[in-house]
């Protein structure tokens, strides 16, 4: 017999939806968020490990260009709050989850992370058998992928869908910074020093500790040096943002327009601008670094006594190579040995890969920013 | 800094007993540690007086001392090895406490003895409350306020300054006596006075009380270096004033924002600095307030606890073994992590899937007590459900206790609540027992709203709608009336919120093997995920799987035949670490026999899911469902050779009937169903000629009536098929037996466990009095040989559970053609049932006849305590004779040795719970109510049997005040006894009846006690509590008054006095003192006992 079909729909049932790989790989689910444009939204899969911090991670702007698959699987647990966006909104081209909740539980919930999504036009696809699909990225790499629903108005078909995977050129060679910089310079923050960041993507997290030392003059990405140093400031920031660095010779200009003139410090993006500034390179990791879990161990350099072991959050898919660096490697990370921390020999100038800052994560490396004071104090 | 080569020898405290709080996840940290310990290279010296542990076994430890853990025996331990480091983090409160012990009285120091893993400072700033407190104040973190009260005046003086609502916990309580939360003054003013008098030292905490605020635990690990991490955040479904130990608790943390975790990250961080715990793992407890965030901190423990096992289980991440490396000079980051084989061990692990542990309690083997929950731990064991959801894993665990549970509810058992009203159901939901999350399914089933839910319960809203997923899934389910109406994404969705088949069978009115037929005609089976520290992000290494329902397997070939291993489910009274112990010992004896060896078990606190204990770990319930899926699992991915149902208690033998029955290696299902039918096996023992106590079996009142009379009160009455003589009783006239019989039955108090059917009749036995009990653990194999592993001669007599008396080996009064006509009967019966395995039989010995109690075709209990009493790798042997090998092969490869003879002996003594149940009565009886066991090993009688009492918490004294009261039958044996005590020192009380009959013997007895509250002399219950007796013989008159009796024990159990309750114990107690007096203290390691020829005590 097969299945009655006068039976009222399944409690929860939303419609399908699928997530299809370039190659081929599909997985099934039920659509949550926003429908997306055209029935599809593209973008390069990555995966994310964090147990916590859902909402920092969908609004963290260097996930521009990609959809965002978590690992943990339950995901909008404890709802969303104006308190914890890491940006105006969600850059990410979509989420996939496990399984969203239908009724966050916290004090500090101001909506469920459905309505979130739907508000802020951010597709997503849940039900996903999510650990295959990271095992799928771990192995074949940051592939593209499309998601959409398969059932409803609109909806495309499996067919369809690969076809747009397929034409999703993924983030190599594309400056994704432009799509998510600031447009007009404005000022944070009320500490006494004054420091220029670079907004790359710039997460809120890194501008609101960098405003508790300093008032925080934020300027857009293709900022020449010379308009950054006519603001005479005690050190510039490199903020974190998407995509690859190499897209981005503009900004790798400017940086080392800088060097020797101001002390800089810089974070994940900004960390791999820094290395080009200093002579280094950068190269595509299979799958990226993307969670709240990393060990790093600084290798001396810094001035900090105390646990030389990290626990970091992280979120990058490329990384610096070490050689023909004009910089001490100051980090690496323990898993798989990737430089996570510089600094340049001779010009007060350092940066790490990862996020210092959190937002999700660990508070472990929040020195780094005591220590930019610190390197503004001693000057150029 | 790697290894530190300054040490040689490490002696290593392990917890001892089995006690509620303190169970096998100690056997599991204690066995991490010496494995590691070894293979750094260090000579592992162990101490732990309980013989039913893996880490006791000899092939553990350089040293294994099965001794009692008292200061004065692990001082000669220390004077014979001369260690030169302790580590005391791994053996729960009992070690620590030894250490600071220890280190105070300048024993280490003297011996030039180094504590790692925690220093005396530390320990102690963690351990006292006030010093706890202070410290926190000092780094700015809030505890709640609280202050000690010696007087209703004092109570209500701190109410005042630190305001409503109030919790008052009674310092030295036992069990939650004198605990609860008051409102207001007057409140506080009842409670403070019962707790004022529950308290032996008249002492309470006056607390703020935030029950209601949400419970979080984290796991936290930090090097010499100063490295931290969290293992695990592990977030209590039951919130703020119920014990997390008694909580459903879950991993990792789900209703916290990242913000809020990172916060109490930061202050488990601070809080560990500060009580300055150097290296290894300790679990901080904190309570977040659900409506503004706020947060205190309750407790820190300063060593791996039961939540690190936990944790360890949750996330692959071994807390104990890197703790253990850490205490030896490593860092996090020179460790490796074992699953991934790549990345260190300084990270935090993630999971992609959910945990979910479900305590188990014992309150119906305490029939009087309530079963509250509170503030102090009352359950036994626990299992642990994993799923990829909250849902899922839940279901999971809660099939996983065999309490008759399914999952969560959708079972028979529901009907109890349909009784209730809307308002009844949410009382009783807010009142924490063990049926909590029942009462709520039942609730928000009915429609009780959530929001009202969480109001009266504290239960967070989230918890609360996955419990409302489940219950709409189910209505849904239901209204689809049948396995028919489900497509496989139906299917599909189903399983993913942890519905098992027996559920979905009860809702349509249908069997689990029809469901799971129709099932997996669409396609739909369980699928094998890992758990391997990283959610994926790294290549695991380590085969430690769970199963749930997405789109691909993970479970990889296998070359080898493999054997899988049914474990024993959550730890019970009657079925605990023993059976662990086999199976663990099975799986290391296959191993090394060539097979790839496969675990299935759900406990998180043992050795056998650890998953460096089997080539593959199924992390499973142990029900028909779930070992189906990992046999279809296993055959799917190399070659079976079979299942080992026979090494983990009742638990996976009850399965045996419903595996493929090619598959069940050892004794046929056919011969365990001959066992445990009480017809055909009576009819077996009739064939050979094995007398049996006379008996029958009835389903109605009327046919007991009819047995009772032809066998003769007292009668032994018992349901079949149960363990641990569960609701068995000693009924002495037919009131009592109509009374036994309408318990029993389906709408009784004990209908859960069944109730009566011609499948289920009960058993009446004629009881057999003054007969002494006697075990025999033997193992057949297919050629037809028997060993017989051990004979265990029974201190107390036939009536107390054979799991709660003590007992020795060898038999100390049973004549040689007494253990011979045991022996022959046990090769009879072993040759009847064609056992190929391990076979346990009771027997009963009255004026030299012998009779069968029962036989079991399973490993026993005993089994741990033979092997290490005698040097026999029992449980290695049974393993391998299941798998096929015969007894003759096992003696030419070495495995099988002949038994160590003479020289010493060994006497098992239980331990039971009574601390924890001050209403209950401590008698024994024939319902096992013991949580665990000690072994005392000395070269004579007494000397044993007066170390498993010291082992066990009550030493005997060594002089004073023995205070006898006996019943009419016990009289003349009791003088015997009370001139064996005047002639070892001591002075006699008695009650007036007992005292007559010593006086009329010539004995002297200093003071007459009057009954309890009469007003004739100083009463019992009195005088004890005065302090003014050191030892009770107390034994119970059969059928009449007890109460006066009870109260007695009660006081003795309260008050710490040793209290025996048979003449045969109080006998062996004088024994003990007479060879103490006679002999000094002496200790000798289990491998000097085992070498061959008896080493001389050194
Ligand atoms: N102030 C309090 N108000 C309400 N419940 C409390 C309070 N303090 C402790 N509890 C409850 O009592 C339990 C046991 O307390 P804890 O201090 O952790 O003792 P233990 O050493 O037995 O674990 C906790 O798990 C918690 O649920
Ligand atoms: N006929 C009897 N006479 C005296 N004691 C008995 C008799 N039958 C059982 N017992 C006592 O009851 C205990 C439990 O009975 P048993 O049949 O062994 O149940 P279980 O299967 O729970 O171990 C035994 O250990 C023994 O002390
Ligand atoms: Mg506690
Ligand atoms: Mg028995």
């Amino acid at each position: 017999m097969t299945p009655a079909a006068s039976r009222r729909p399944r409690p929860g049932r939303r419609p399908a939806a699928l997530v299809v790989f370039a190659d081929g790989t599909t997985f099934e689910g039920e659509a949550i968020g926003a429908p997306p444009r055209g029935g599809a939204a593209t973008g390069e899969v990555v995966f994310n490990t964090v147990l916590s911090g859902y909402q920092e991670v969908i609004t963290d702007p260097s996930y521009a260009g990609q959809l965002l698959c978590f690992t943990y699987p339950h995901i909008g647990n404890y709802g969303v709050t104006a308190a914890d966006d890491e940006s105006a909104g969600p850059h990410c081209r979509g989420v996939i989850v496990r399984e969203i909740s239908d009724r966050p539980s916290n004090w500090r919930a101001s909506e469920g992370l459905d309505e979130f999504l739907v508000r802020t036009g951010t597709p997503g696809v849940t039900g996903v058998d999510t650990r295959r699909l990271t095992r799928h990225v771990r192995d074949a790499g940051a592939l593209p992928a499309a998601i959409g629903p398969v059932e409803g108005d609109g909806a495309l078909d499996e067919a369809a869908l690969l076809e747009a995977a397929r034409r999703e050129p993924g983030t190599e060679g594309a400056d994704l910074v432009a799509g998510v910089t600031t447009a007009e310079p404005y000022t944070v923050g009320s500490g006494p020093y004054r420091v220029v960041a670079y907004d790359f993507g710039v997460k809120r997290t890194m501008l609101d500790l960098l405003g508790r030392i300093a008032t925080v003059e934020v300027v857009p990405a293709s900022t020449p040096a010379a308009e950054v140093l006519d603001r005479s400031p005690d050190g510039v920031f490199l903020s974190n943002g998407p995509g690859d660095p190499a897209a981005l010779g503009y900004a790798t200009t400017a940086v080392g327009g800088l060097l020797g003139r101001v002390p800089v410090f810089g974070i994940c993006l900004g960390h791999q601008l820094l290395a080009g500034a200093l002579g280094g390179r950068t190269y595509k990791l299979p799958f990226g670094h993307h969670g709240g879990n990393h060990p790093v161990k600084r290798l001396g350099g810094a001035e900090r006594t105390g646990p030389a072991v990290e626990i970091t959050s992280q979120n990058h898919s490329y990384a610096v190579a070490p050689d023909g660096l004009a910089a001490d490697i100051t980090h690496i990370n323990l898993n798989d040995g990737v430089v996570e921390g510089l600094a340049s020999r001779d010009v007060p100038a350092f940066s790490v890969q990862y996020h210092p800052e959190a937002g999700p994560g660990p508070h472990d490396a929040r020195y780094l920013f005591e220590e930019f004071r610190l390197l503004m104090d001693r000057g150029a | 800094m790697p290894r530190r080569d300054d040490l040689h020898t490490i002696l290593v405290i392990g917890s001892g007993p089995i006690v509620i709080g303190q169970a096998c996840e100690f056997d599991y940290s204690g066995t991490q540690a010496c494995r590691v310990l070894r293979a750094e290279g260090y000579r592992v010296v162990l101490a732990n007086s309980n013989p039913a542990t893996i880490m006791t076994d000899p092939a553990f430890a350089d040293r294994t001392y099965i001794e009692p853990l008292t200061p004065e025996v692990i001082e000669a331990i220390i004077e014979r090895e001369q260690p030169d480091a302790l580590l005391p983090t791994l053996g729960g409160q009992t070690a620590l406490n030894l250490a600071i012990r220890l280190s105070e009285t300048g024993v280490l120091e003297r011996h030039g003895v180094e504590m790692i893993g925690a220093d005396a400072e530390a320990i102690a700033t963690a351990e006292n409350r006030d010093r706890f407190k202070a410290a926190m104040t000092e780094i700015g973190l809030a505890t709640p306020e609280s202050g000690f009260a010696y007087s209703l005046e004092e109570a209500l003086e701190i109410g005042r300054s630190i305001g409503y609502p109030i919790i008052v916990r009674p310092s030295y309580i036992l069990g939650g006596a004198g605990t609860g939360i008051a409102a207001d003054e007057a409140e506080l003013t009842r409670i403070a006075a019962a707790g004022i008098a529950a308290s032996p030292v008249s002492e309470i905490l006056v607390e703020r009380s935030i029950a209601g605020w949400k419970e979080y635990e984290l796991e936290v690990m930090r090097d010499r270096d100063d490295n931290c991490v969290v293992v695990c955040a592990i977030e209590n479904l039951d919130p703020m004033g119920v014990h997390t130990g008694d909580s459903i608790t879950v991993a990792p943390a789900q209703t916290l924002s990242d913000v809020e975790y990172q916060h109490l990250r930061d202050l488990a961080f601070a809080c560990i600095r500060r009580i300055g715990v150097e290296t290894g793992g300790s679990n901080i407890q904190f309570a977040v307030n659900p409506v503004d965030g706020h947060v205190v901190v309750i407790e820190m423990n300063p060593r791996v606890s039961r939540s690190s096992a936990l944790a360890s289980k949750a996330t692959g991440f071994p807390i104990a073994k890197i703790a253990a490396r850490l205490a030896v000079g490593y860092t996090l980051d020179e460790i490796t992590n074992d699953i991934t084989g790549e990345t260190p061990a300084s990270f935090e692990p993630t999971i992609d899937y959910v945990v979910t542990k479900v305590p188990r309690w014992a309150f119906e083997k305490f029939p009087g007590i309530s079963d509250t929950l509170g503030t102090r731990m009352q359950s036994v064991g626990e299992a642990m459900g994993i799923g990829r959801t909250f849902p899922e894993s839940l279901q999971k665990a809660l099939r996983s206790l065999e309490r008759g549970l399914a999952g969560l509810n959708a079972g028979p058992s529901e009907a109890a609540f349909d009784a209730f009203t809307d308002d009844e159901l949410v009382r009783r939901a807010a009142t924490a027992t063990p049926d909590r999350v029942l009462h709520l399914e039942a609730a928000v089933r009915r429609g009780v709203g959530l929001d009202r839910l969480h109001a009266a319960t504290g239960v967070d809203p989230w918890f609360l709608d996955q419990i409302d997923r489940i219950v709409e899934a189910r209505a849904w389910l239901a209204e689809v009336g049948g396995p028919d109406g489900l497509d496989a994404g139906d299917w599909r969705w189903a399983k993913r919120l942890g519905f098992s088949d027996a559920q979905l069978a009860w809702l349509w009115g249908s069997d689990e093997a029809a469901v799971r037929a129709a099932r997996t005609s669409r396609g739909v089976r369980a699928t094998f995920k890992t758990v391997d520290t990283c959610a994926a992000e790294f290549a695991a290494r380590t085969p430690y799987h769970y199963s749930t329902y997405e789109d691909d397997d993970e479970v990889a070939a296998g070359t080898k035949p493999k054997v899988v291993i049914l474990g024993s489910g959550p730890n019970r009274i009657g079925q605990g670490v023993e059976f662990d112990y086999c199976c663990v010992q099975a799986s290391f004896a296959l191993r090394d026999a060539g097979f790839e060896t496969v675990m299935v078990n759900c406990n998180p606190e043992t050795v056998s899911t650890d998953y460096d204990t089997s080539d593959r770990l199924y992390f499973e319930p142990v029900t028909t469902e779930d070992v189906l899926n990992v046999i279809d699992a296993e055959s799917a991915a190399g070659s079976l050779h079979g299942v080992v149902v026979s090494l983990g208690g009742q638990t996976p033998l009850k399965l045996a009937g419903v595996l493929p029955a090619d598959l069940v290696l050892g004794t046929p299902p056919e011969a365990i169903d001959l066992a445990e039918d009480r017809e055909r096996w009576g009819a077996l023992c009739t064939r050979l000629g094995v007398p049996q106590p006379p008996g029958g079996t009835a389903t109605t009142v009327d046919a007991a009536l009819a047995v009772a009379a032809e066998v003769g009160y007292p009668v032994l009455v018992r349901p079949s098929y149960v363990l641990g003589g569960r609701a068995m009783q000693l009924v002495y006239d037919d009131g009592q037996l109509r009374a036994a019989m309408a318990e029993l039955a389906a709408s009784g108090s004990l209908g859960r466990e069944g109730g009566l059917s011609a499948e289920r009749p009960v058993l009446i036995d004629r009881f057999l009095e003054d007969a002494t009990e006697v075990d025999v653990d033997a193992v057949r194999d297919a050629a037809g040989e028997v060993l017989i592993g051990g004979v265990m001669e029974h201190v107390e007599e036939a009536g107390v559970h054979s799991g709660d008396s003590a007992c020795v080996i060898p038999p100390q009064t049973l004549d040689a053609d007494v253990v011979a006509t045991i022996e022959a009967h046990t090769v009879a019966i072993a040759d009847a049932l064609g056992v190929r395995g391990p076979l346990n039989v009771q027997f009963a010995v009255r004026a030299g006849d012998v009779f069968v109690i029962e036989a079991n075709p399973r490993a026993s209990r005993t089994v741990p305590f033979v092997s290490k009493a005698t040097g026999v790798a029992l449980a290695q042997v049974a393993a391998r004779v299941i798998a096929g090998a015969t007894l003759a092969e096992l003696r030419t490869e070495g495995l099988l040795k002949p038994p160590v003879a003479g020289g010493h002996v060994s006497v098992k003594e239980a331990v039971l719970p009574f601390d924890r149940f001050p209403d209950a009565d401590p008698v024994l009886g024939p319902e096992m109510r013991s949580t665990g066991e000690v072994m005392g090993i000395d070269e004579s009688f007494g000397w044993a049997f007066a170390k498993s009492q010291s082992a066990a918490g009550d030493p005997l004294p060594e002089s004073g005040t023995v205070f006898l009261t006996l019943n009419d039958r016990d009289k003349p044996a009791g003088v015997d006894l009370g001139r064996r005590f005047v002639q070892l020192g001591f002075e006699l009380v008695a009650t007036a009846g007992t005292a007559e009959a010593l006086e009329a013997a010539g004995l002297p007895v200093v003071k007459v006690l009057g009954k309890v509250g009469d007003d004739a002399g100083d009463d019992a219950v009195e005088l004890i509590g005065k302090g003014g007796i050191d030892l009770v013989v107390n034994t119970p008159s059969g059928s009449g008054p007890r109460a006066d009796g009870a109260a007695i024990r009660k006081a003795a159990n309260v008050h710490g006095v040793p209290c025996l309750t048979t003449v045969a114990a109080a006998r062996a107690a004088a024994a003990g003192i007479a060879d103490r007096q006679r002999a000094p203290l002496q200790v000798r390691s289990l491998q000097e006992y085992h070498a061959d020829g008896q080493l001389p005590l050194a």
